[in-house]
């Protein structure tokens, strides 16, 4: 079974992430058993066959789709996925920052497409609590990435306090 | 900023890892250009034993903070810039959202009447300035920069109280790093997506963004401010009269050290006291690059005279900043002796110049070597006192490192099918009334660039008022004259043609 790294821990994983590849529209997207994690248009246009299935969904959003477009829908989500189509592209920090600071989230945020050892503090820090490695990547060496400085500056999720209100207290 | 320890750490790396010379660049930092790939990991090390980095020096993400090279001395500030650039420095090292940028961002402050950190060529630039009620805040510049596409920096903030820096700035990049361009890297900074939004879009959006952030835990406080402040006291000064009596007598014996004293010292807010400018473009030097043994000699200057510090300039120069008048004949002597005293700050060859191509992977062309023949073009000093007040700068590619946007006179090297050409603009300026230079036409040879250079000033020299410099003639009379001048007897050589067919390769630096 693939693993993730999720709250700090290697488990195991069953979800099923649904893309929307080549000639598949999030109208044609069969839903298979198990644990889903369907595309934000498919959500937004299959919303109730969505939520008839046995299974509580997931939904995932590429790095240009705004989270603005689910934030009424969050309670249904028992996962959210936010994917890096390449490491470089940091949207989805953003993305991070408002589920879980603006749209008060608690559901897991998980970390999906090019993801690996060096962002994986950063990710952390906005709120990402779940981290799917890019393939052929050594997830056990990658559980240090998540350690990589004892101290920040910032005022994040992870640490909603930044340095200089924690100084004075 | 650096202290003396700091700079003979740089002038012993680059003794040890490097060919014994660093360059000092527009960012206020220092680039050494051999070093082996693997010995980084001990030059890391030995920066950090005098706590220096090379942390955020690349990548989209948000770059060192710089500003006014005469922070803290200088008599036209409101205030101490530096404890706002330490407030920005914390809150944009490892910022956890803002690590992966649509590309590079650039903040500068500056708290003087004169603006002498480009602001308005940054991506954000912040003035520091009081409201009517006398409160303190900054004014917010976004969407300047140079490059491919110079855009003036515009205003989407006239006062920002200044706890509100920081979470206001969240609210700029978040918006940036979420519409932002990252399709084409070559549209991908943030003046594009001003310019693509429109500013009071643009600016609505921030507010938008900003009223969820706006009195968050992120506010700055003013006790933080404070604790940040008492890092940049002022020196022990002495108590001094304001003229010394044989600073007075020296420059009346010695025209030599007159002539310098005139460009290289600089007025201090402290009676007494001059900040003093060491050059780095020293005739047949390559502008901004300094050897190992000139930085161990400003290292001693700066600990005998100037409290054991020194910062860097954008345009590629040393400053100390807290020298006593008495002291400026000796500190000549000493610079002098070992290059640093050309006495022509401000001047045609206190040029700012990238490394270009000679060392550069991305330059289309080179600089260096057009730098030192308009050095040796204009070697006359008395001509170039004539002259006067003028900027000129030299890029090896539109990347722009060397600012040739924002000089009076620039020059900028183009690649057309493998040759060198260089491009001439006129007309830029920067400070307060920064502005981008015009393209005077077709582009030219390396051997003629020295040639037109001389026409645009002679045209100048004759045309100018008494109490014109080469910008205001320029701005009286238009930009016409100068062209005529520059291709005046050029039309018989097969023009090259600054046109579309140019090869304009651009290479973004990582």
């Amino acid at each position: 079974m693939p693993k993730i790294i999720k709250n700090g821990q290697i488990i195991d994983d069953d979800w099923q992430i649904l893309k929307l590849d080549g000639e598949q529209t999030a109208a044609s997207l069969a839903w298979p058993d198990g644990n889903i994690m369907v595309p934000m248009t498919a959500w937004l246009e299959r919303k109730a066959e969505i939520l008839s299935r046995s299974k509580r969904p997931g939904v995932w959003l590429d790095s240009h789709e705004d989270v603005e477009a689910i934030a009424g829908d969050l309670e249904h989500f028992v996962v959210i996925g936010l994917n890096f189509p390449k490491f470089t592209d940091g949207r989805a920090y953003s993305t991070a920052r408002l589920l879980r600071e603006r749209y008060a989230y608690r559901g897991e945020i998980r970390a999906i497409g090019d993801v690996l050892q060096d962002q994986l503090f950063y990710m952390k820090r906005c709120g990402i609590d779940a981290f799917a490695l890019r393939e052929g990547k050594d997830i056990e060496a990658a559980l240090s990435g998540l350690r990589v400085f004892s101290e920040t500056y910032q005022a994040a999720v992870d640490q909603p306090q930044p340095l200089f209100r924690r100084r004075t207290a | 900023m650096l202290s003396s320890a700091q700079l003979r750490k740089l002038a012993e790396i680059s003794r040890r890892y490097d060919r014994s010379v660093g360059h000092f660049t527009t960012r206020q930092n220092m680039q050494l250009n051999w070093p082996k790939f693997e010995e980084t990991p001990e030059i890391l090390g030995e920066l950090a034993s005098v706590e220096m980095h090379a942390v955020q020096t690349s990548g989209n993400c948000i770059r060192n903070i710089t500003t006014d090279q005469f922070a803290g001395i200088a008599p036209d500030e409101l205030t101490d810039p530096r404890p706002y650039c330490e407030v920005l420095r914390q809150w944009s090292t490892f910022h956890p959202e803002f690590a992966f940028l649509p590309r590079k961002f650039k903040i500068a402050v500056n708290a003087a009447r004169e603006d002498r950190a480009v602001i308005r060529a940054h991506d954000v630039g912040l003035e520091i300035v009081n409201n009517d009620a006398g409160e303190i805040g900054v004014r917010v510049f976004v969407g300047g920069g140079l490059g491919r596409t110079p855009v003036i920096g515009k205003v989407i903030r006239e006062f920002l109280p200044r706890k509100h820096l920081l979470s206001y700035l969240d609210a700029v990049l978040r918006v940036y790093n979420r519409y932002g361009r990252r399709d084409n890297m070559y549209k991908a900074r943030i003046k594009i997506l001003v310019n693509a939004l429109g500013v009071e879009e643009f600016t609505r959006q921030v507010e938008a963004e900003w009223s969820h952030l706006k009195d968050g835990a992120t506010t700055l406080t003013d006790a933080e401010f404070e604790r940040v402040a008492r890092h940049f006291t002022a020196p022990e000064y002495e108590h001094l009269p304001q003229d010394d009596f044989s600073y007075a007598a020296h420059l009346k014996e010695d025209k030599a050290f007159a002539s310098w004293a005139k460009r290289c010292a600089h007025a201090h807010k402290v009676p007494g006291y001059a900040a003093v400018t060491l050059s780095l473009k020293a005739p047949g030097f390559a502008p901004g690059d300094i050897s190992d043994l000139q930085m161990e000699v400003i290292a001693d200057l700066a600990d005998r005279f100037s409290f054991g510090e020194l910062r860097v300039t954008h345009e590629q120069n040393v400053v100390l900043s807290d020298i006593r008048k008495r002291d400026l004949h000796e500190i000549w002597k000493i610079s002098r002796a070992n290059g640093l005293a050309t006495p022509n700050i401000g001047l045609l060859t206190d040029m700012i110049c990238c490394p270009g191509g000679d060392l550069c992977a991305l330059a289309n062309a080179r600089s260096v070597p057009i730098a030192e023949a308009i050095q040796s073009k204009f070697d006359d000093l008395d001509y170039l006192y004539d002259i006067g007040d003028i900027s000129l700068n030299i890029s090896g590619c539109m990347n722009s490192c060397g600012h040739h946007h924002v000089a009076n006179i620039g020059v900028l090297g183009v690649d057309k099918n493998g040759e060198e050409w260089y491009q001439i603009t006129v007309g830029g300026q920067q400070g307060n009334a920064t502005a981008i230079g015009k393209v005077i036409g077709p582009s030219f040879y390396a051997d003629e660039v020295p040639l037109v250079i001389a026409a645009l000033i002679t045209v100048y020299t004759e045309q100018r008022t008494p109490s014109e410099r080469f910008i205001d003639t320029l701005q009286r009379i238009g930009i016409e004259p100068f062209k005529q001048r520059a291709y005046a007897g050029r039309d018989k050589r097969k023009p090259a043609r600054a046109d579309a067919s140019e090869n304009l390769t651009e290479v973004v630096n990582a």
